[in-house]
């Protein structure tokens, strides 16, 4: 006998008519709900940008070993790291990192009690939003005017 | 546990169309959920065709006009047809709500109708409550008091403690929030969800209420309490337009402060 691990599975028995027991279907949850709609679409974007960041952080582990192993091994991550694929990822962590923060903050906000109400949420989701499209800008302005 | 998809027997397949009569101008499809215990075979959309020039104009007056005179098999929840009672729960075009408080005007498109998400599927649109109720059976949503109410009348209130109460009482427990909630689809076996939590809310502000303590306790708790990730699909949803987000924000405000 399989061992029951979701006490949600004893309502998942029904009867038919004749009292014969039956498995009832779980009703559509993703399939039918509008996962668009700002509210979840942003708070299933911070935990992705959460993952993201955190792996993106591999990247910067690597380039502090290959800066502490010697120079062929350095230059090997810089070529990478300026190449097309290379920068496009940079600019993808760089927005990651300033959605995952600015969200954070809204989140801070929540968490004092305030900004509840829904003209409210989403008034700060669209800050986050237009914030992290501004900062990343603002960061690869920066950094491409330290480079150049 | 997350899972994404739904189980082999609750995918859903093309069901039949029953199409307007003959002459209708004003034509809307309604795309509705079907599953029959009987019927030994996976839920189905079924669409009806109504002409709106011969109908009410909520939702529900469309289900209970294709109860009457189209298919008398639909099965659905309804009772008071004007937001009160909370039966006619269900997901209409992508978001839960009211039957009854919905306009079809609202809906761009077909009418697409299911059952409250990820619930055990009595028939058609009813949802089975079980597991949601004995959740609110266990916050003890009654007032607790060891303290003797005076001899001469009742327990009084002023103004302001009373008004703590605005936008609590108004649930009607239609379960709309809870059956948005991401996290409540996930974890809904330990996680309260939005409802219950607003509840449990409820008695924690009413300032008659001597048991503040007790109840903080009973939900300091991993999962009962701290599955809400703010996602705030729930005040979104809310058809009586309150905020159960704000509530289960103040709870774990109430857990933070009594920490001292």
């Amino acid at each position: 006998m399989s061992k029951i691990t979701d006490t949600r599975e004893a309502v998942m028995v029904g009867r038919r008519s004749d009292g014969s027991l039956v498995r009832r279907p779980l009703s559509p949850h993703l399939q039918a709900y509008d996962m668009l709609q700002m509210t979840s679409a942003l708070s299933i974007t911070h935990r992705i940008t959460g993952v993201v960041w955190s792996v993106g952080l591999v990247f910067l582990v690597w380039w502090l070993l290959a800066a502490a192993s010697g120079e062929a091994a350095f230059n090997g991550v810089m070529w990478f790291l300026g190449s097309f694929v290379g920068v496009i990822g940079l600019m993808g962590l760089t927005a990651a990192a300033w959605y995952h923060t600015l969200a954070g903050i809204r989140h801070l906000y929540w968490d004092s009690g305030r900004g509840f109400d829904l003209p409210t949420t989403y008034l700060t989701g669209r800050a986050v939003l237009i914030g992290t499209a501004a900062l990343t800008a603002l960061t690869w302005l920066i950094m491409l005017i330290a480079w150049i | 546990m997350a899972t994404f998809t739904l189980p082999k027997n609750s995918t859903v397949g093309e069901g039949r169309t029953y199409p307007a009569p003959a002459g209708a101008k004003n034509v809307k499809a309604f795309k509705i959920y079907r599953w029959d215990p009987d019927a030994g075979a996976n839920p189905r959309t079924d669409t009806y065709e109504i002409d709106l020039d011969q109908c009410g104009p909520m939702v529900l007056d469309a289900l209970i006009k294709i109860k009457n005179e189209i298919d008398s098999t639909l099965t659905f929840r309804r009772s008071c047809r004007e937001g009160i009672c909370g039966s006619c729960s269900m997901n209409i075009d992508g978001l839960n709500t009211l039957a009854c408080l919905k306009p079809i005007e609202e809906v761009k498109g077909d009418v697409r109708i299911n059952p409250l998400p990820h619930m055990p599927v009595v028939k058609d649109l009813v949802p089975d409550l079980s597991q949601i109720y004995a959740q609110l059976r266990s916050i003890e949503p009654w007032l607790k008091a060891d303290t003797p109410p005076p001899p001469d009348g009742e327990r009084l209130q002023s103004k302001e403690e009373r008004a703590k109460l605005d936008g609590l009482w108004e649930c009607i427990l239609c379960f709309c929030c809870s059956t948005a909630c991401p996290s409540y689809w996930w974890n809904g076996d330990r996680y309260l969800g939005p409802a219950v939590l607003l509840q449990a809310y409820r008695w924690i502000a009413d300032s008659r209420d001597e048991a503040t303590g007790e109840r903080l306790d009973a939900l300091e708790d991993p999962f009962k309490l701290y599955r809400c990730h703010t996602i705030m699909n729930c005040t979104r949803t809310c058809p009586k337009g309150l905020n159960p987000a704000q509530a289960i924000g103040e709870i774990k405000k109430l857990m933070v402060e009594r920490q001292g």
